[in-house]
């Protein structure tokens, strides 16, 4: 009994670091920019293909495809943002629903054509694979990854958002574009590097939860629901709720699947209605600090 | 030209482009009855997306309530189409007011986020309910009386055809004159301002529980055809992959207007039945790239682009 307490926790805290990874940037993207991205997923995706390529295809250690899984998704982020996404941002969401859905049907062929349909291994270094004795159980080493990259990413997150220039900047970007430009504020510049760090943030999430949820081009399609729903459920906007939100969700899609495989997916919807119809704002709602 | 002229030009559309696709694809009737179902929940969606100007992902829960409330009457109570194509439209109906009662305070991203629940909800039970919907093995086996106990349903689907294309000209004019009526009208309004519409004393919630449950009725309808001429009702029927498509279909013709509902179907099932056998993977990025030059390039769709081509024509020619 305890014991599949116990596995429940931690597979479902390891599930919802690699979904809080993921969507933090939405959050940041959806709460704060006010713009709704479907395509995000994608980020995480084109992070799972770097990594992949860069330790079968180049050789790299795990250290460096994590860097390179973070510099493909932000850099194509980037370009992304400054050649489509910034002409949307003040059109109506139906708009930016469709754009952002055209662009995730893009992306799924675009990954079929060049990694075919079958799922991408991403491999691990020798020092996290086999089992971890914990005392009362043994847990494969590699959940320990979405564990301390999720908290790094939170504690990073925060760090950034309260402590640099740059998280100064945008918070006063979003609270108010117009005073912030005129004080002399590169709006749009901001704008751009926030989407890129959400991307990249969403890229070390697909490498470190390609074990959860595998690197495949319909990836962004399939998990497109997952990572929205940390959004809508923890409170566009707010950077804590989604990391609550995430291992709620993740915990309980988990506990699902152990218990009753048949009905995992019916609880997680269930519960995202449920808290949806009763705040429709989310659990958290951001307050104008973040 | 007087509006009553108009009318009937506009209520003339709709037999002779059936008539006109008959003729052009005389072999091809059964994919012409398709044409027409599915513009015919296209035109349904347009209710919510473009009237009501909220984002779905769930359209396709009205549709395969339709589609399997049909199929189970016609396999156990009674195979007469007409009562089962009622049935549909109640079973869509039912669907869309009680989730209407969970949507309608919503909007924006949580709404979308709700519609995809609902829809994935019914997806699942209906899957696992292998007794009564054969899971994902779907319904088959459906087989229908004679239409007015007159007309047998033919292997080519040419009754199927004109079926279907009859029960989308009705539907067209009803809806025509609900848009123009104080109903469509207020519908509109909330769309661009629902603050002003409840400061003026009207009933938002009410008025687009109302609207999404006559759209789910009109989709209900067209799943119960779909089942009645297809004979199998399977799974897809309420996957939100078939409310993405029907979104992309809307939108490429022009949200908002009925008329760009009914020329994005066609256009979208013509493009399709003759370039997804070659490539599927191709198509996906062909969708993709259209759906992104029309947001940026073409927002009001197909139609829209044509009417302002028209237009300037128009005013460019000696008048």
């Amino acid at each position: 009994m305890y014991s599949l307490i116990a596995s429940i926790l931690i597979d479902g805290i390891a599930y919802g670091l690699v979904l809080f990874m993921v969507s933090v940037g939405l959050t940041v993207t959806l709460g704060l920019m006010r713009f709704v991205n479907l395509a995000h997923g994608t980020f995480a995706m084109i992070g799972g293909y770097a990594a992949a390529t860069a330790i079968t295809a180049l050789g790299l250690p795990y250290g460096l495809a994590l860097i390179c899984a973070a510099l493909a998704a932000g850099a194509i982020a980037y370009g992304l943002e400054i050649a489509l996404i910034r002409r949307l941002y003040h059109r109506p969401e139906l708009d930016q629903v469709l754009l952002t859905i055209g662009l995730v049907f893009m992306g799924i062929a675009l990954s079929g054509m060049m990694f075919g349909n079958s799922l991408v291994p991403v491999r691990l270094p020798e020092f996290l694979r086999g089992a971890t004795d914990l005392g009362f159980r043994q847990v494969p080493t590699q959940r320990f990854v979405p564990l301390v990259m999720g908290l790094a990413t939170l504690i990073g997150i925060w760090l950034l958002f309260e402590r640099t220039r740059f998280g100064i900047r945008l918070r006063a970007t979003v609270d108010n574009p117009r005073a912030a430009g005129e004080l002399g504020i590169n709006t749009r510049r901001i704008y751009a590097a926030a989407f890129a760090i959400g991307a990249a943030l969403a890229g070390l999430g697909g490498v470190a939860g390609a074990e959860l949820l595998p690197v495949e081009p319909y990836y962004p399609l399939k998990y497109l629901v997952l990572f929205l729903a940390v959004v809508a459920v923890g409170g566009p906007g707010n950077m804590l709720g989604s990391f609550v939100a995430a291992l709620l969700l993740g915990i309980v899609e988990t506990a699902g699947k152990y218990l009753a495989p048949d009905f995992a997916t019916i609880a997680l919807y269930a519960l995202m209605l449920l808290v949806l119809s009763w705040r429709p704002e989310g659990l958290f709602r951001r307050t104008s600090k973040t | 030209m007087t509006n009553l002229h108009r009318s009937i030009g506009a209520a003339a559309v709709i037999p002779l482009a059936a008539v006109a696709l008959a003729l052009i694809f005389p072999n091809q009737q059964a994919f012409l009855a398709q044409i027409a179902i599915t513009a015919l929940v296209v035109l349904s969606l347009d209710l919510v997306v473009g009237f009501a100007g909220l984002a779905t992902l769930g359209h396709a829960a009205m549709y395969g309530a339709g589609a399997y409330g049909a199929a189970l009457y016609a396999l156990h109570v009674w195979a007469e189409p007409l009562t089962g194509l009622i049935v549909g439209g109640l079973a869509g109906a039912t669907i869309a007011f009680l989730s209407a009662l969970m949507l309608m305070r919503a909007h924006g991203l949580t709404f979308l986020m709700m519609t995809v629940a609902i829809t994935q909800i019914l997806y699942e039970i209906v899957n696992k309910s292998r007794a009564v919907t054969g899971g994902d093995d779907g319904l088959y086996g459906i087989v229908m009386q004679p239409l007015l106990g007159v007309f047998e349903f033919d292997f080519y689907g040419r009754l199927a055809f004109w079926y279907a294309a009859v029960v989308l000209w009705l539907v067209f004019l009803l809806l025509r004159h609900i848009v123009a009526s104080p109903f469509g009208l207020t519908a509109r309004a909330v769309r661009d301002d629902g603050d002003r519409v409840a400061t003026l004393g009207g009933n938002i919630f009410g008025h687009r529980v109302a609207l999404y449950t006559l759209s789910g009725a009109i989709a209900g309808l067209a799943g119960a055809l779909s089942a009645q001429t297809v004979q199998v009702v399977g799974l897809h029927s309420l996957s939100v992959t078939f409310s993405a498509d029907i979104l992309v279909m809307l939108v490429m013709g022009g949200a908002g207007r009925l008329w760009g509902g009914l020329l994005g179907a066609l256009v979208f099932m013509m493009i399709h039945h003759y370039a997804a056998e070659i490539d599927p993977v191709r198509w996906m990025l062909f969708v993709g790239a259209i759906l992104v030059v029309i947001v940026l390039f073409l927002p009001k769709g197909l139609f829209g682009g044509l009417e302002a081509l028209v237009n300037r024509l128009r005013g460019r020619a000696p008048a």
